[in-house]
């Protein structure tokens, strides 16, 4: 294990505490990408209101924009898709636990412009591992962590997992 | 490991009949969205083989496909090879040829899918052969019921008309048992089997089959290209007999019975005009649901993987 429960909790504030900077005055949104960029962004919400910063919420499952459904042997679980707020106009900042290639973001942003056309799109991620794919960048980032690029970065979060922790798998 | 082909319900464990109807619903979320289109299937074919007319069912897996960004192409059988005396292993060659990734499939003779689905690499879904199955019709049924209870165990649905020769019948009930639904038939003694599944009663008499206390009663719809057939003297007889008269509506609406129908509606022969504005007529939800579950359904498959 390399980051524990309280690491998190760590990563998680800092989170909120850097968009709370970065979105000033401004209307905005939290969308959390299925699954555990959900609960990332649930825990992220939950500082920002307790800071008495109102926001609307959202989820997205963005399993039927992936780029490699072709080379699956199966397709992935489908889960629901929560967009209730008008994305048209709105300042959303999408949640991930891990940034790695950047693929799943190019998804989720494909995902949410079909609900809408945002004024404004950034990302927060809990763990940006680099090694990306595509031209994406973090806007807020909890953790920067060096890995190779065939590394794991096993995230478990309590909701989805159990328990809170942080995992490494060395490919060696 | 993702099936190949979607032939019957049958062949289905009640899990990944679940797991069908669960993913039906986050596809059914996207119509209330104003962009309805995935681009899940994008680059991929499907072919519509209908060598039996249809439009709701082939209209139904188009919007499907098209709502998945699939290239559908039609091949309108009737109107074109069958007249020219191609045969179907002709038909499935050419299309091998064209590197089709999915054909949906109707045709009037039982196990015509199945075939096409061994001399094939593309997913073959069954949209109605024979008097053998219609598992989306089943599967859209079931995803219809379990809305509107989703504990589905110990509920009771009856299915009444030509349960003989309705594929719709068997593969409603048949996902509906799956489910742990009780099942009844009701119609003309020549047209219940008589040695149909274990456990499913049969009336021939509507009071009687109204004792059984259905959650649902489902009308199959009377086939008029059978009506040469002296299976029943004629509509009007029928509907006195087996249809949903104004008078038995009454009684139905007081119970808090649920209709439904696989469309299109004979009005005046199943159902008498009343129930078309019924609260409990979940026949238009049978419609919009038919394509969230067609999506499910070659979502669910792979393409030249194992059958």
């Amino acid at each position: 294990m390399i980051f524990d429960a309280g690491q998190i909790a760590g990563a998680v504030a800092s989170l909120a505490a850097q968009i709370r900077e970065g979105v000033g005055e401004s209307k905005f949104a939290i969308v959390g990408i299925r699954s555990r960029g959900d609960e990332v962004a649930e825990r992220v919400s939950a500082l920002l209101r307790e800071a008495g910063i109102e926001h609307d919420n959202g989820m997205l499952d963005i399993s039927l924009y992936r780029d490699d459904l072709s080379h699956l042997e199966q397709n992935p679980k489908l889960q629901s898709s929560e967009i209730e707020f008008p994305v048209d106009d709105a300042r959303v900042i999408l949640v991930d636990d891990v940034l790695f290639t950047g693929r799943t973001i190019r998804a989720a942003l494909d995902a949410l412009t079909d609900y809408g056309r945002p004024r404004r799109v950034e990302l927060a991620v809990l763990i940006d591992r680099g090694h990306r794919e595509l031209p994406i960048a973090a806007d807020y980032v909890g953790i920067s962590l060096e890995t190779e690029r065939m590394d794991h970065v096993l995230v478990r979060l309590k909701n989805t997992d159990g328990e809170d922790a942080v995992e490494l798998v060395k490919r060696t | 490991m993702a099936r190949k082909d979607f032939l019957d319900i049958a062949s289905l464990s009640r899990e990944e009949v679940e797991l069908l109807l669960e993913q039906a619903i986050p596809f059914k979320e996207l119509f209330t969205r104003s962009v309805k289109k995935v681009p899940a299937l994008k680059g991929k074919s499907v072919l519509m083989l209908f060598y039996e007319p249809s439009t709701r069912t082939l209209s139904s897996f188009e919007v499907a496909a098209k709502r998945l960004s699939a290239d559908v192409t039609v091949f309108d059988v009737p109107h074109s090879s069958v007249v020219k005396g191609e045969s179907v292993k002709d038909t499935i060659d050419t299309l091998q040829a064209m590197r089709t990734d999915y054909i949906v499939v109707r045709h009037k003779q039982a196990g015509l899918p199945l075939s096409i689905a061994r001399q094939t690499r593309a997913s073959v879904i069954n949209a109605g052969d024979g008097a053998h199955a219609h598992p989306t019709q089943g599967l859209l049924d079931a995803f219809t019921f379990k809305e509107v209870f989703p504990e589905t165990d110990g509920r009771r649905v009856l299915i009444v008309g030509d349960i003989l020769h309705s594929r719709v019948a068997r593969s409603t009930c048949t996902v509906l048992r799956k489910l742990g639904v009780e099942v009844a038939f009701l119609g003309p003694g020549s047209l219940v089997p008589r040695h149909g599944p274990e456990g499913v009663p049969r009336f021939t008499d509507y009071e009687e089959a109204m004792k059984w206390k259905p959650d649902v009663v489902y009308l199959l719809r009377v086939q008029m290209e059978r009506l040469d057939a002296p299976f029943f003297p004629s509509l009007r007889e029928y509907h006195k007999v087996y249809g949903v008269t104004e008078e038995r509506f009454k009684r139905i609406a007081g119970e808090g019975i649920y209709i439904m129908h696989p469309g299109p509606v004979n009005r005046g022969v199943e159902l008498c005009h009343a129930v078309m504005d019924y609260e409990r007529s979940l026949i238009d939800q049978q419609v919009e649901n038919g394509i969230a579950a067609r999506m499910a359904v070659l979502y669910s498959l792979k393409p030249g993987g194992e059958r």
